[in-house]
């Protein structure tokens, strides 16, 4: 108990420090002690808890409760007033909808409604600590380099925003461990809204229109999901009279297509956050903010806080009805089509970004299949992204400062230019894709699970996005591994903290991959037990579990042995005879020289990035507009009857 | 079980290249009477194996070794964990590791030729992994275990209900197989315009090691085919053989009677034909089983 | 023991400055006609794959450093076949003020093919007598001797002979 508060207090306050710490040194030595400090604390955390499995606090907190309301409702004028400034009348108006609802609900009916525990601990909330606390106080420490350069590439008289910055990364690590283990729903909505700003706080960082811009359509969407929120509880309150997740998941279990209503309305708010399909525009915009910010955003918070709450709610969308329909569905086709959308990306962050949005998309399909065997394949999937897409953006982030470009055409001979740095690339996108690696083996239970589940547009789904996904990553692949002759090594002024967190995520890429067969067994098995009662199998057999593990050892021990070492003689490519020698030029005609210059398919024609959006825009639209329609017509009709 | 398991293992890893190459070779004999030439010997894809390993070694750089080991290693694992009875979709993922890499190791050298080859076959590889998927995926529905060895337990065929697949199947193997008019990324014949492709840059020993695991590969792809048919009899084994053979031999021929494709009839054909035959087909399934 | 190499021998084939007579004949040589690949000979198109070198028409400044680089790109063993007059002497453009010479002006050549054009069976017997040049090599790479002083001089000795009785007769015409 204490321990979790500690988790949740500690980065806000340290997030006050640093407000104050101007100078580079202190601000190093706070950073680099409280990540520590972090990450060693959810570690205590997961030996406290893990063998126990669910723990749940009463932790009484009226005043608790009355001081989130009062910090609600002054976040609730800021965005009002800041949004009047700027002229985003939407983000008012949510604002305005939201809170006041929230309020009234709190002060008149949920006044009345007891809550027996507000917070609480199981297996999914220690394994989303243990990656909001290493990932994310990881993504911290990365920053700190990252943030000198941004600076050092500002105009002279601008003003050092820095503590700022380090202000909301703290700020929203602190939220997101409060977000994983509420069990009132009224303080996980206020942990979700503090998430909302700080994202928004972080995409607007530079502050120039472009990022202001962005920053108000995050804030928009994501408020759009708050009233969803807000909305959810109300009707969880009036009609089941309770605010309790644990509560209406335990009676979603049983009257799954009654609960189902909240839950939509829930799950609704968790597809905004997600960055599903038509919200994944926010996504996109969030590219504009400084590196660290797109890690810390895809990667261990924000959108994973999305997932998270579809995942916890999956027993309930799980029983066949409408709202888990709506959930996979929304999540196949976003799958689908952020897939085929990534392949027209020239932008290595906006591939990375596309390619976030698919696999939240599997994760999101699979909280909606709702069996044990999507939740493992769900909560894998969490993992495995968390780690793997962190250090491919923070990998694409020390590059973009290194080669002044975050252009994957403009990676050209990386590997020689910035050998340890692709590498750890390469294995990222190994990781991403490849069968021994983790995403993939996720990516097989899912496959399992939805065919299982019997909906036939979702196994069309996985199948072809597969195949998308392949090819986007190997093509970038590809650009990496490609020894350009004749390139200097560039690397030599990566700062430290970089380079070491680089090492870090390769080597935990690596490692969960060799060890997740434990963390099946001891956390997630357990965890779907409580959840499900016993498992319906669906879950990877042993067998299958043991090859990959020996795979990925087949793999490494081959590359420690071989990778680099062949003796054979190197010799020119073959160039039509006309190679000047160095396998860059070659002669012409009047034996004038010419540059090769090797470019990747990006096929616009079929997978316009517009056109991909439109038609999944358009279908998971109304699939939306039907869930939540038949939804709202149940509940009516369910209110009209009671009356 | 495990007796069983292991025998077919080393039959797989003794016979497969020697099934392998000589298909490869009666393939040549018979392109070769389709054009009425004499054409070479049968065991001529053996002759040329031997003769790549005693070339002089020599690589682009220093890696390209690793990637092509990689492949190699990968493309024989996933051959035996067929035919040792394992989980279809493990097998498809462990080919799909190995042409990974065999794109990769072809992309490394940073060669024109090479590159083109390697994104053609990156294209290929997108145009045939739904199909793919959906003929594990059908097994399963049909079976309901993704397990070679229960497939083969069965005591029905499956042909008949998973018709379409099978179709399906039969058409992509044209890609996988690299035949006209899928040879997209490299060509065994006179096709010059990308000088070998994919494999411009592999020299000597390392184009022996290439050639021999698509003899692999060949085999066990072919024993996709066979699956179709296995119904636990001995019927179901011989049917079983004689069309997966018959299969090779309809791919020669569709081989010598086609011109290549462009690339984006290539795209659309396979796409179209794993929705249209591949969907409906798991569609029907669904409903029926 | 005989190498593999003379069982299966790859051909890349050059134009340097052939009036395509020549390449027109090489093409033959593969056409059911003729049917070479009966002695598992392929035309491959890729100098990294091939054990012979054929080569025709004159070698001049544009292209001496093509035919080099070509040849350089071959793994050992690798015989070199010039095949027509012009491969082997320069031809009738011997005296242009661009042209080298023959082939054997920028590579070692094993087997020279007069003729103008050369007759298909005349490029096959030559690719024929390259196969010992061949086994030669393998042979002399098994002992690891360096490869340049291994080339069978008779092969070599014999087909020069021939180029000389080609350009006499032609002289006596």
């Amino acid at each position: 108990m204490g321990t979790i508060i500690f988790l949740i207090l500690f980065p806000m306050v340290i997030a006050f420090i640093l407000l104050f710490a101007k100078a580079d040194k202190a601000r190093d030595v706070i950073v680099i002690a409280s990540a520590i400090i972090i990450a060693a604390m959810s570690i205590v955390v997961t030996v406290q808890y893990a063998r126990g499995g669910s723990e749940f606090f009463s932790f009484n907190g009226t005043i608790v409760s009355n001081i989130m309301m009062v910090v609600e409702i002054g976040l609730a004028i800021y965005i009002i007033i800041t949004a009047c400034q700027h002229r985003k009348w939407l983000a008012a108006i949510f604002a305005i909808i939201q809170t006041p609802l929230i309020v009234w609900f709190e002060l008149t009916k949920g006044h009345h409604i007891e809550v027996e525990s507000n917070m609480y601990i199981d297996r999914l909330s220690i394994i989303m600590i243990l990656i909001i606390g290493i990932i994310g106080s990881l993504i911290a420490v990365y920053a700190l380099g990252y943030m000198k350069d941004f600076q050092h590439h500002e105009p002279e008289d601008a003003k050092d925003r820095r503590p700022w910055f380090f202000f909301v990364i703290f700020l929203f690590l602190g939220a997101m461990v409060g977000l994983v283990t509420s069990n009132n729903m009224i303080w996980l909505y206020f942990f979700w809204e503090i998430t909302s700003l700080s994202s928004f706080w972080l995409i607007g960082f530079t502050k120039t229109e472009e990022a202001t811009n962005n920053a108000f359509r995050a804030l928009i969407m994501n408020l759009l999901g708050g009233v969803g929120f807000a909305v959810g509880i109300v009707i969880l309150g009036i009609v089941f009279q309770t605010v309790e997740l644990s509560t209406m998941i335990l009676v979603g279990s049983v009257y799954g297509d009654l609960v189902a209503i909240p839950a939509a309305f829930f799950a609704f708010a968790g597809i905004t956050k997600a960055a599903q399909m038509p919200f994944n525009s926010w996504l996109l915009g969030a590219m504009v903010a400084p590196t660290p910010t797109s890690a810390l955003l895809h990667s261990s918070t924000m959108v994973k806080a999305g997932v998270f709450l579809i995942i916890k709610l999956a027993p309930v969308l799980g029983m066949n009805n409408f709202a888990g329909i709506m959930v996979m569905m929304v999540g196949g086709i976003t799958f689908l089509f952020a897939s085929c959308a990534a392949i027209s990306q020239n932008n290595a962050k906006r591939v990375l970004a596309y390619s976030t949005i698919a696999n939240l998309g599997l994760i999101v399909a699979c909280g909606g299949v709702g069996s044990a065997g999507a939740v493992w394949a769900g909560i894998m999937l969490i993992i495995f992204h968390a780690i793997t897409k962190s250090l491919l953006f923070l990998c694409v982030g020390t590059a973009e400062h290194h080669i002044g470009s975050r252009m994957i055409e403009d990676m050209d001979g990386l590997f020689n230019r910035m050998p340890k740095l692709a590498m750890c690339m390469i294995i990222g996108i190994a990781g991403m894709f490849i069968a021994p690696f983790g995403m993939l083996i996720s990516k097989w239970a899912c496959m399992v699970s939805f065919v299982d589940s019997g909906n036939i547009m979702l196994i069309g789904c996985i199948c072809f996005g597969s195949a998308v996904t392949a090819f986007y990553w190997l093509k970038w692949m590809g650009k990496l591994t490609a020894v350009v002759a004749n390139e200097e090594s560039i690397e030599y002024d990566v700062h430290k903290t970089e380079s070491v967190v680089h090492f870090i995520l390769v080597a935990l890429v690596v490692l969960v991959c060799l060890i997740f067969p434990l963390i099946s067994t001891y956390m997630l098995v357990p965890y779907l037990e409580v959840v499900f009662g016993g498992l319906a199998g669906g879950i990877m057999s042993t067998g299958n579990m043991t090859i990959m593990v020996i795979m990925i050892a087949v793999l490494v021990l081959l590359a420690a042995m071989f990778f680099g070492k062949s003796k054979k003689e190197q010799v020119p490519i073959y160039m039509a005879g006309a190679n000047t020698g160095d396998n860059r030029h070659y002669f012409g005609s009047m034996q004038q020289e010419y540059e090769v210059t090797l470019r990747n398919w990006y096929m616009d024609k079929y997978f316009n990035e517009h056109r991909m959006n439109v038609i999944g825009d358009v279908l998971t639209t109304a699939m939306i507009i039907i869930g939540i329609g038949y939804m709202v017509a149940t509940l009516v009709g369910l209110l009209g009857g009671v009356a | 079980m495990i007796v069983k398991a292991v025998i077919s293992i080393i039959a797989y890893l003794v016979l497969a290249p020697l099934v392998g190459g000589l298909l490869a070779g009666l393939e040549r004999k018979l392109s070769a009477k389709m054009q009425r030439r004499v054409g070479p010997p049968v065991l001529q894809p053996f002759y040329d194996v031997f003769k790549l390993f005693e070339k002089e070694k020599m690589a682009p750089t220093r890696f390209q070794d690793f990637y092509v080991l990689i492949f190699v290693v990968f493309v024989i694992a996933s051959g035996l964990l067929f035919f040792a009875g394992g989980d279809l979709l493990l097998v498809i993922f462990t080919l799909t590791i190995a042409t990974a890499f065999l794109i990769v190791a072809a992309y490394s050298s940073n060669s024109p030729y090479a590159e083109v080859g390697a994104e053609r076959e990156l294209l290929a590889m997108m145009a045939y992994e739904p199909m793919v998927l959906l003929t594990a995926i059908g097994f399963y529905m049909y079976h309901g275990s993704f397990n070679v060895r229960d497939i083969l337990a069965s005591d029905t065929m499956c042909l008949l209900p998973m018709l379409g697949i099978f179709v399906g199947w039969i058409f992509i193997l044209t890609l996988k197989f690299r035949k006209s008019p899928f040879d997209l990324s490299m060509s065994h014949h006179a096709h010059q315009e990308l000088v070998r492709g994919l494999t411009t840059e592999f020299v000597g020993r390392t184009m022996g090691l290439i050639e021999i695991s698509h003899w692999y590969e060949n085999v066990f792809l072919l024993g996709f085919v066979f699956l179709f048919f296995a119904n636990g009899t001995a019927w179901g084994w011989v049917i079983g053989i004689v069309v997966a053979i018959l299969t090779y031999f309809v791919e020669v021929f569709i081989d010598n009677t086609f011109a290549r494709m462009k690339w984006q009839f290539a795209f659309k054909a396979s796409w179209i034909i794993a929705i249209v035959l591949g969907m409906v087909n798991i569609f029907v399934l669904y409903l029926c089983y | 023991m005989s190498a593999y190499v003379t069982k299966s021998p790859w051909v890349v084939h050059y134009d340097g400055s052939s009036c395509n007579g020549c390449d027109i004949e090489v093409l033959a040589c593969l056409t059911p006609m003729y049917d070479v690949e009966r002695f598992g000979i392929i035309n491959c198109g890729n100098p990294k794959h091939a054990d012979v070198f054929l080569v025709t028409g004159s070698v001049n400044e544009q292209n001496k450093g093509i035919v080099k680089q070509i040849y350089e790109q071959m793994p050992e063993p690798k015989v070199v076949v010039a095949v027509g007059i012009c491969a082997c002497s320069g031809g009738i453009f011997k005296d242009c003020y661009n042209v080298l010479g023959g082939v054997d002006q920028v590579i070692p050549v094993d087997a020279y093919v007069p003729g103008c054009a050369a007759r298909p069976e005349a490029i096959i017997d030559a690719v024929v007598k390259g196969l010992g040049v061949l086994q030669a090599k393998r042979d002399a790479m098994l002992e690891q001797k360096p490869a340049e002083e291994a080339p069978a001089e008779e092969a070599v000795e014999e087909t020069a002979e021939a180029v000389e009785e080609v350009k006499e007769e032609g002289g006596e015409e």
